[in-house]
């Protein structure tokens, strides 16, 4: 279970997440929703580790993040696999390298262990055969799912996935969609799927929260969601130009946007 | 006082800026302790990527060579004519064998050689680990419980540290070749006579100070390759940035240094 207890983020005068209050249920997949730059991404960097909360705490199965030593943080990392928005798969490296990074690192699997758990891996993400190519000779979409393969090799108990959509095709984007459930189903694990794209999140989430204004605005599910009577959620469900998400805007924009509508 | 400027912010301004700068380079210097504390913390782990320590020799080393080579031919060159044109008429040709000999091996190899070897060397590092900064492959290691210094950094460092000495040995040859080859063709002293004179002062400890010279600079090449990287932020024009700072902080580095290796090597542990 992953517990976000009041967590802080600034980054200069910039004021990302003001008390964000979340848990994690084994087992579920939990989509975070919410407007670009509403500090999404920042959230799972804080889980993993990668960044420090000015305040607050983050508990993985009783485990502070914040309070980890760089050690300990590593053992943690090793049940935790995460899918960047781009895959941020290295570019050196090969498919097969790529995928087995953490479990040659961890010096306990012999040379055929991991190219056959790559293999394996590879399968699951419907890749099989592509372990000796490179990360330039891949799709965007071979891209992503390489680094899905990437973020499972060590069978980890939660999977991050950040932004799994953007910037694929509709097909791609409802396959890695369809992936992440098949994922979920057959490894069991507890998700954190962050993005903005709705359609994603319908399909892969089995509660969804949006992030609004540094908090968690809402939690439910897909349902909860779409018949929502609150503004903020309705404006964002419905993916409306005009409402009180956007009332910090200058005029011009809000202007502009209703001139749309009308037209 | 109405219509009166305000006197406070244009007097404190230049305090501020002053202040500004102080802090960030406060803030750099201890970033950059940061960073070394952990290079050293993951020297010894880090030994047992051989195979990224082997790739990343045979790109200082081997690759080096072409450039290496062709500026040690001409440096080793311009040393013999400037030497003749110096001395031509006031002290005996000999001393040319003599002079080029010397200053290559001291000063001209050691340092021409990390200058050159360094500004490939620290760039690549830099643009290298930048781009995997700011493309999140950084992060992604340390998400697989790898440990991107030691991964990264250490091979370099011990590459360039292994490798600067054995490039800087070559790069002696080669300039004391051209040396002699322009000594001969253009001056017209005897192979003989630039011989007689190489060996007339030949000292080996002047080899072996340059080439403690040349292990130091290969450290400073590494760690601001490696550091300036790590800093990279901002997307393709970060990594610009990193690239062209470590070249510049190597390249400072390795002239600054060479006045204080000069005082240690040549004073301290070979005084003459």
């Amino acid at each position: 279970m992953i517990e976000l207890r009041d967590l802080h983020k600034s980054f200069g005068s910039q004021r990302v997440l003001r008390g964000v209050n979340l848990d994690i249920q084994n087992g579920e997949t939990m989509v975070v929703l919410g407007r670009s730059g509403t500090g999404k991404s920042v959230l799972l960097k804080l889980i993993i580790g990668l960044m420090r909360p000015d305040r607050g705490s983050i508990i993985v199965d009783g485990q502070d993040v914040n309070t980890l030593s760089y050690t300990d943080l590593g053992e943690l990392r090793k049940r935790i696999g995460m899918l960047f928005q781009m895959a941020a798969l290295f570019d050196s490296m090969t498919v097969a390298e790529n995928v087995g990074l953490g479990l040659r690192e961890q010096r306990t699997s012999s040379d055929e262990q991991i190219a056959r758990i790559v293999a394996e891996k590879l399968a699951l993400v419907g890749l099989s055969g592509i372990e000796n190519k490179k990360p330039a000779e891949l799709s965007g979409g071979m891209r992503k799912r390489v680094g899905l393969a990437r973020a499972i090799a060590m069978n980890p108990d939660y999977i991050l996935y950040d932004e799994p959509t953007t910037g694929l095709d509709p097909i791609t984007a409802r396959q890695i969609n369809i992936l992440i459930r098949d994922i979920q189903a057959k490894l069991q694990v507890t998700s954190i799927v962050v993005t903005h794209d709705l359609h994603s999140a319908y399909q892969v989430g089995d509660r969804l929260c949006l992030l609004h204004e540094g908090h968690i605005y809402f939690t439910g599910t897909p349902e909860d969601m779409q018949t929502s009577e609150d503004l903020v959620v309705r404006q964002f469900a419905r993916g409306e130009a005009e409402g009180p998400m956007t009332n910090g805007y200058p005029e011009p924009i809000r202007r502009g946007a209703a001139g749309m509508r009308a037209r | 006082m109405p219509g009166r400027p305000v006197r406070t912010d244009t007097f404190i301004q230049p305090f501020v800026l002053v202040g500004d700068k102080l802090f960030d380079a406060a803030a750099s210097a201890g970033e950059f302790a940061v960073f070394l504390s952990r290079l050293l913390a993951e020297l010894f782990p880090g030994l047992r990527y051989q195979r990224l320590i082997f790739e990343q020799c045979s790109f200082i080393g081997i690759q080096s060579l072409p450039v290496v080579f062709l500026t040690s031919l001409f440096v080793g060159g311009v040393a013999a004519l400037q030497t003749a044109y110096q001395m031509s008429g006031t002290m005996p040709l000999i001393w040319v064998g003599t002079v080029v000999s010397k200053s290559v091996f001291i000063e001209l190899g050691p340092v021409l050689t990390a200058l050159v070897v360094g500004a490939r060397v620290s760039s690549s590092f830099a643009a290298e680990i930048g781009t995997m900064r700011v493309t999140e492959q950084i992060d992604a290691m340390e998400t697989l419980a790898v440990r991107p210094i030691r991964y990264l950094a250490v091979p370099r460092l011990v590459a360039a540290t292994i490798m600067l000495p054995v490039i800087t040995i070559i790069a002696n040859s080669i300039a004391i070749l051209g040396g002699m080859a322009v000594a001969v063709l253009r001056v017209g002293i005897s192979l003989n006579l630039f011989n007689r004179g190489m060996r007339l002062l030949f000292d080996a400890q002047d080899v072996y100070g340059g080439l403690i010279k040349s292990f130091v600079f290969g450290i400073i090449i590494a760690v601001q390759g490696c550091y300036y990287g790590f800093q990279a932020a901002g997307g393709a024009e970060g990594v610009g940035v990193a690239t062209t700072k470590a070249v510049v902080a190597s390249c400072v580095m390795i002239l600054v240094m060479d006045y204080f290796l000069a005082e240690v090597v040549f004073r301290l542990i070979f005084p003459a």
